[in-house]
């Protein structure tokens, strides 16, 4: 059976302010997750 | 509870289940009625994917599981915005492309009949039994409150959640989820403000966040690698990813609120809002929990949160016994205090004696928590039956017994939204699987009648809410609430998780070898969970199980493709 994976053509513009592709949307949030968890691992240790 | 309260709680619930009921009362078309209007936007589906997955549960048991083991649960959704972004790249363009109802469309598309049963028969089972939990709930609330049979209860909140999800299905879902949504956000923040303002004088946010962190109840971030510990960075990041992508990829309840939609774009959106903010939304209600625990610190607290069943045994023959423990926990709640106050002054100027300080005040504390697991060895004693597991009360205790009347009101009513609101996510989903995988499959014909699939699905969607209820009128919950339903789901997403991730990227293995892998890997899934007390080593966090009943689905898949491959050259071979 062909490959179930969506082809890249298959992609549409985000339609974001700041943002042209879908990679960039993904990339911004992995980066707002990894700050959380630093923030939340500042704080575990300044209040522990 | 008095009138205003009264006032403001029917108001609201009953007033967005007739708005839900009513505006989609003409909800005729299977597409409408299965994936809601083809002109929703992001908002929408991002308030809808949240409501769904923040029950009552969200808003009873998080604060009381930050209240009795700290913010750490938080971990418990490391892995989702990972898992949101991998569902935006690869899932939801293909369900999008090819029109499904169902994930569970999708396996029958790429592998076959009896794959796509297998996904849907332990979805509908695992669902339907977490069904059952979401609707016990907030039935524990209202028979606290109101002093109710805790069965008619349940049933009475059932019944309500059913006539408007029938009604309207996904559409009445979407619609009423909005506004649900809309009085959880408020109703928190009102409620964390008022926790805020009850604080001892002079202690002050910082105060508190510093006596919590000092008991223990702000650790974040655990890095250790013992496996045996339930909530860590790495079962979170790992096993928190593999749930997270089974739930939103794979499970219908989530499905079913993305893959309808405007555009791709809509859907994509909406699982990205849902990324950026469940996190920070969860951490805050722990963090109210934690705040609680403070609050208690300054409080006479009782030494067992479930106060009507403690007072039931106190009034009972055994009472002297439980009257004699209240006296204990008042001394030491008072010693405590004291022993707090004198820390925080120690802190406060300075003082070397600070370390003497805070090791009296753990004392203190843990003298405290050892008289609470007196408590319940009492209770137990007096009644085997006791549930002794009553952090699920410590919110709505505090709601009754501290909040202003009229904002009590509110709040109840925001469990109750947030009941509905994922109850109603549930049953839709429940309902369109049982009608599109099941019934359609053994009446073919029936396929082109889209009156008739409707009705169908109306009828299975009111099949599950009783079944949902029947669940939560006979079964016992030993575990907090929010473990139970996050236990339940990790016994089968692994493997459902498996099964799909098999279908994605791996195109040479076919429905037969996925299907035994599936069957193989569930059946050891439910070796680990049984066996757990009986072979101490078996004993891991349920969050790993999703990593490996994913994995061996997987291996499995792989593996027993070869050899299927390898039996039909040999048969193929000339002698």
């Amino acid at each position: 059976m062909k490959s179930p994976l969506p082809h890249p053509d298959d992609d549409t513009s985000p339609g974001v302010p700041g943002f042209s592709t879908w990679v960039g949307v993904y990339l911004f949030v992995f980066a707002f997750f990894v700050l959380v968890v630093v923030l939340l691992a500042i704080f575990s240790r300044c209040l522990a | 509870m008095n009138s205003l309260d009264w006032i403001i709680l029917l108001v609201t619930m009953v007033g967005i289940a007739i708005y839900g009921a009513w505006h989609t009362r003409h909800t005729d078309h299977l597409d409408t009625y299965m994936k809601a209007s083809k002109t929703t936007k992001w908002g929408t589906i991002g308030i809808s994917v949240m409501a769904t997955q923040a029950s009552a549960i969200t808003f009873l048991s998080i604060p009381g599981q930050g209240f009795e083991s700290g913010v750490g649960f938080v971990q418990n959704y490391f892995g989702l915005p990972l898992a949101l972004i991998i569902v935006c790249a690869v899932f939801l363009p293909i369900y999008r492309k090819l029109g499904v109802y169902t994930a569970y469309e999708f396996l029958g598309k790429r592998f076959d009949a009896k794959t796509r049963l297998l996904g849907a028969g332990l979805f509908l089972l695992q669902r339907g039994l977490a069904a059952g939990v979401t609707i016990y709930a907030p039935a524990i609330i209202l028979a606290t409150v109101l002093d109710w049979r805790l069965d008619l209860t349940i049933i009475g909140t059932g019944l309500l959640v059913i006539v408007y999800t029938v009604t309207g299905g996904s559409e009445a879902v979407n619609l009423t989820q909005k506004w649900q949504m809309g009085i959880i956000f408020l109703g928190m923040i009102t409620a964390f403000l008022i926790l805020l303002a009850r604080l001892p004088q002079g202690l002050g946010l910082g105060g508190a966040l510093h006596v919590a962190g000092a008991m223990g109840k702000l650790q974040a971030v655990d890095f250790s690698t013992d496996p045996a510990r339930r909530y860590t960075l790495w079962t979170g990041l790992l096993g928190g990813l593999f749930l997270s992508l089974s739930y939103f990829g794979t499970d219908q309840s989530q499905v079913q609120r993305y893959i309808g939609g405007a555009a791709l774009r809509e859907g994509r959106l909406g699982l990205m809002f849902n990324a950026l903010f469940k996190i920070p939304m969860q951490f805050f209600i722990l963090l109210l929990g934690a705040l609680l625990f403070v609050f208690y610190q300054f409080q006479p607290a009782p030494v067992f949160y479930n106060r009507v069943e403690w007072q039931q045994h106190a009034a009972g023959s055994k009472g002297a016994t439980f009257r004699a423990i209240d006296e204990r926990n008042d001394a030491l709640n008072q010693a405590k205090r004291e022993k707090i106050e004198a820390w925080l002054a120690a802190r406060n100027s300075g003082d070397l004696a600070e370390p003497a300080a805070r090791a009296a005040m753990l004392e203190a504390a843990a003298a405290s928590e050892k008289l609470r697991e007196e408590a319940r060895a009492a209770l137990v004693k007096a009644d085997p039956r006791a549930q002794t597991k009553d952090s699920d009360y410590v919110f709505i205790g505090f709601i009754l017994e501290q909040i202003p009347h009229g904002v009590i009101g509110l709040l109840i009513a925001v469990m109750i939204a947030a009941a509905l609101g994922s109850k109603a996510g549930e049953l839709n989903a429940l309902g369109t699987t049982t009608t599109i995988d099941l019934w359609r499959q053994f009446r073919p014909l029936a396929a082109h009648d889209e009156a008739r699939n409707v009705r169908a699905a109306k009828w299975f969607t009111a099949f599950w809410g009783i079944i949902a209820i029947g669940f939560a009128l006979f079964a016992g919950f030993s575990e907090n609430l929010i473990e139970a339903i996050n236990i339940i789901g990790s016994i089968f997403y692994g493997v459902v998780l498996g099964i799909f991730l098999v279908a994605f990227f791996l195109k040479q293995v076919g429905g037969t070898a996925v299907f035994w892998a599936a069957v193989i890997s569930q059946s050891v899934i439910f070796a680990l969970y049984l066996l757990r007390h009986a072979f101490p080593a078996l004993d891991i966090s349920y969050l790993w199980y999703n990593l490996i009943g994913c994995a061996a689905c997987v291996i499995l898949g792989l593996v027993l493709q070869v050899a299927l491959d390898g039996a039909s050259q040999s048969k193929g071979r000339p002698a």
